[in-house]
């Protein structure tokens, strides 16, 4: 008898239990969104991913934001001054500006969020790109204090920062989060928590109502934002989908609204969307490479590294594989970036790729020591991977051994150059090429090629003095060309493409753009 | 009873504390740092990181910070997830797992030991082969084909279901059942086989030469001592299926703690990963203590042992 009621019981708990705690029906958000996998974190200080970045838009605004089309355009900040010598800004602030809580928003908020995240015991992963205001890098390698970081609020509506350099991208660099303004008493007050819905405060379009992990963000529109009409929806969700199958399933079957990101449809189904109403691709500021590791045979051999860069095919893999209308790359920064024409590449040239392998001392591959190819491990870079090893087999002769490993492990592998040829990708930060150029400088953490050029250093570094505009981008173009002409420490393989999927018959202000940026309070529904 | 239940929970702690120190330090010692990402970090941004959590002096002393941190009940902190607490994550998660978990456990049981049973009445017969052919072809295929097709069935095929999600309990039909049918199918196999096995004894003749109905001697005689393999496989069951299924988890988009199993392990969350093992691994004991439990229950000679 014990038994039979035993286990009745016992489940009936445990069912009774887990159905109060975890079977909450809510109304459907305004907007669902499928946004990829769970936010790591939303304090703009210690973000570093794209999917993050995208909430964190929404929850605070920056002097500068981006629009639907990627532009830059005044934010908090209403307007700006630069001094002739390009390397000081002077931003004024829209009047009667106010948190979320309330609180009233001030120049001094920027101040202190922008040392916070330079200050070292932040160890933020993004503070590098403060780098460009004086006294930055100091403070935040731990050479000197808050103080000496040039950042000046005369008075409550005016925020004036000294640069290093004349950067004219800077304006526009102030949307990017790292930049975005975090609510100090929140902060301090609740330390690594703040960011939870409860004690969260924010500046944005957008407000935090509820996180739940591995499965919604939820956001309301902030009644306390400055220009409240501009907001269109009032409730969106944006789901935490990291599988592609289920992302679209999702998608398909209504429960979501909004793909954004090309990660999330299938790969499989990719070639049988193109031509749909609602499928819209766009260039991407992203691309794909392969690293060499210059540091040992027989990849210190330019020659070799030119080989092997001249006989690939990649058409072929973007035909083949990638499938998604992929542009080839010969660059390292893709087409686009507003003003830059980078140099033209050196296209595909088998016979000239044997000659110079057969210079280096390996006629048609004889004599080529065993190297190998590392990718971590995904689907596409292993076709990618074994297509390519197939291309230098073919053209070259010569045997390349492919190493797949997961994550963490070919981090650490490219940290401390264990490899010789290695997978990699770069997604820009802002549209300036900079942003992709700045890696290969020497002894930068994320050359991890060990490569290392004198004349490269120093146009990068003329680049970064350079106060004519049109000057400047003629010095990096200058030093692109080193990059991926003559030295050969990456191959370029190709950039990537953004897609969107929505029905614009129900939804507006979304387009593709460089950036992938798609602002939560431009999307709206059609008006009929 | 109670003395041994004691008796038997005391003596798992230590096999829980040694597990947590295997997981803990093979998470360590797997190559690569949770801090890192494809944008590389200075090394004096992951010094103080690794000096935050504890993660900076050898292995044994980390070991043995972590465990202080344990006894005093702080899973520490996600290192991935800033600000989240190991406890946090778990308790949000788990009774999602647990709740789909013990839906399909239910299921499971509630179809595998009445189809068992059938079978094993129908003994030779064509319904015995065709249940029999069934079980073994649920239990073969392999969840993330079976869930995948599912989907296409039922949610785009005749689109009766949503096809991932959670929040309504009709977003629970698909995985749950989807989580449930290979099971159904070992619980079939293993009631069948007790039950043929128990047929054959003794007491069942003398039940059968008294002239008790076919029907009455199978579920009221022999199903009880029949169900004795099924209860040893169901603790263990309990426990996996409780603690969520990574493969289901991802493909319903189930809130559950099951993908921390892995994702932990991918992105080196050692306190995250130590914490859902250690969840993992009292519910395995706790779920081996009641099987126990239940087979002295169900098996008189058990008891008159203990």
């Amino acid at each position: 008898m014990t038994f039979r009621r035993g286990i009745p019981g016992l489940t009936g708990l445990i069912l009774a239990c887990s159905l109060l705690s975890a079977c909450q029906t809510r109304p459907r958000a305004d907007l669902v969104i499928c946004n990829g996998a769970e936010p790591q974190t939303l304090d703009p200080a210690l973000v570093s991913g794209q999917l993050e970045g995208r909430l964190c838009s929404a929850l605070y605004e920056g002097l500068t934001r981006r629009d639907s089309r990627g532009r830059s355009v005044p934010g908090i900040a209403e307007k700006w001054e630069v001094s002739p010598d390009g390397k000081t800004y002077t931003f004024h602030l829209r009047p009667n500006l106010h948190w979320s809580n309330g609180d009233p928003f001030t120049s001094e908020d920027f101040r202190y969020s922008w040392l916070r995240a330079l200050n070292p015991k932040t160890a933020s992963p993004y503070a590098e790109i403060l780098f460009g205001i004086s006294g930055a890098k100091e403070f935040q390698s731990g050479k000197s204090n808050a103080e000496s970081v040039r950042i000046e609020t005369p008075d409550p509506l005016t925020l004036r920062v000294h640069l290093d350099h004349p950067t004219p991208y800077f304006p526009s660099l102030t949307s990017f989060t790292t930049y975005l303004p975090v609510h100090q008493a929140t902060v301090e007050k609740y330390g690594d928590r703040w960011t939870q819905p409860k004690t969260w405060v924010g500046n944005g379009t957008y407000r935090l109502i509820d996180w739940k992990i591995n499965d919604r963000v939820s956001l309301e529109k902030n009644p306390q934002y400055h220009n409240p009409e501009r907001v269109r929806l009032s409730r969106i969700d944006a789901l935490a989908v990291s599988r592609a199958s289920t992302a679209f399933n999702l998608y398909s079957s209504g429960q979501a609204d909004l793909l954004l990101d090309k990660g999330l449809i299938p790969a499989l189904i990719l070639p049988h969307l193109r031509g749909r109403p609602d499928f819209h691709p766009g260039p991407l500021l992203a691309t794909y490479f392969y690293r060499f590791n210059v540091t040992r045979p027989p990849f210190q051999d330019v020659r070799v590294r030119r080989a092997f860069a001249l006989a690939l095919d990649k058409e072929s893999i973007v035909d083949k594989i990638t499938r998604g209308n992929e542009p080839i790359a010969q660059t390292l920064t893709p087409r686009g970036i507003s003003d830059y024409r980078p140099p033209e590449g050196l296209p595909s040239d088998p016979s000239t790729a044997q000659g110079l392998l057969k210079l280096a001392g390996y006629p048609e591959g004889h004599g080529f020591p065993r190297v190998s190819l590392l990718y971590n491990k995904s689907e596409l870079n292993e076709q990618i991977a074994v297509e390519i090893q197939a291309q230098w087999k073919r053209v070259l002769g010569v045997e390349v051994e492919l190493r797949n490993q997961e994550w963490a492990t070919y981090l650490r592998s490219l940290d401390e150059l264990d490899f010789d040829i290695a997978r990699s990708s770069w997604v820009g930060d802002y549209d300036d090429p900079n942003t992709f150029l700045d890696c290969f400088v020497t002894s930068r953490g994320n050359n991890r090629t060990g490569w290392s050029d004198p004349t490269y250093d120093s146009l990068l570094n003329r680049a970064l003095a350079e106060p004519n505009p049109t000057q400047r981008l003629r010095l990096l173009a200058e030093a692109e060309t080193i990059l991926i002409t003559q030295a050969f420490p990456i191959i370029p393989i190709y950039h990537f493409v953004g897609c969107l999927m929505f029905d614009p018959k129900k939804w507006d202000g979304l387009y593709p753009n460089l950036l992938d940026e798609h602002p939560f309070s431009e999307i709206g529904r059609v008006q009929k | 009873m109670i003395s041994f239940l004691l008796r038997r929970l005391l003596s798992s702690l230590p096999v829980a504390f040694l597990v947590l120190a295997i997981c803990f330090l093979l998470v360590r010692l797997a190559p690569g740092s949770p801090f890192t990402s494809e944008r590389a970090l200075d090394p004096a941004t992951r010094h103080m990181l690794e000096t935050k959590y504890g993660l900076n002096g050898s292995l044994p002393e980390q070991l043995l910070h972590y465990f202080s941190n344990v006894l005093q009940g702080d899973l520490g902190e996600s290192l991935k997830f800033r600000g989240r607490t190991v406890v946090e994550i778990i308790q949000q998660s788990l009774p999602r797992s647990l709740l789909l978990g013990s839906i399909s456990f239910i299921l499971a049981l509630g179809f595998g030991i009445p189809l068992g049973a059938f079978a094993a009445a129908r003994h030779g017969r064509t319904t015995d082969q065709w249940l029999n052919g069934l079980a073994l072809l649920t239990l073969s295929i392999p969840t993330f084909v079976l869930a995948p097709v599912a989907v296409l069935c039922l949610s785009f095929g005749i689109p009766i279901l949503p096809p991932a999600g959670w929040g309504t309990p009709i977003q629970l039909i698909l995985p749950a059942l989807c989580l449930a049918l290979p099971f159904v199918g070992v619980c079939a196999r293993l009631t069948r086989s007790g039950l043929l096995e128990t047929i054959n004894t003794d007491f069942v003749r003398t039940a059968r030469a008294k002239g008790v109905s076919e029907q009455s001697l199978i579920f009221l005689h022999a199903l009880r001592p029949a169900l004795l393999p099924l209860v040893a496989y169901a603790g263990p069951l309990a426990a996996s299926i409780l603690t969520g299924s990574l493969v289901i988890e991802e493909i319903f988009a189930i809130p559950g703690v099951g993908q921390f199993f892995v994702s932990g392990v991918i992105n080196r969350d050692v306190f995250l990963v130590s914490g859902v093992v250690l969840i993992y691994c009292l519910l395995l004991l706790l779920f081996n203590l009641i099987a126990d439990w239940l087979t002295a229950i169900l098996d008189p000679r058990i008891r008159i042992q203990s």
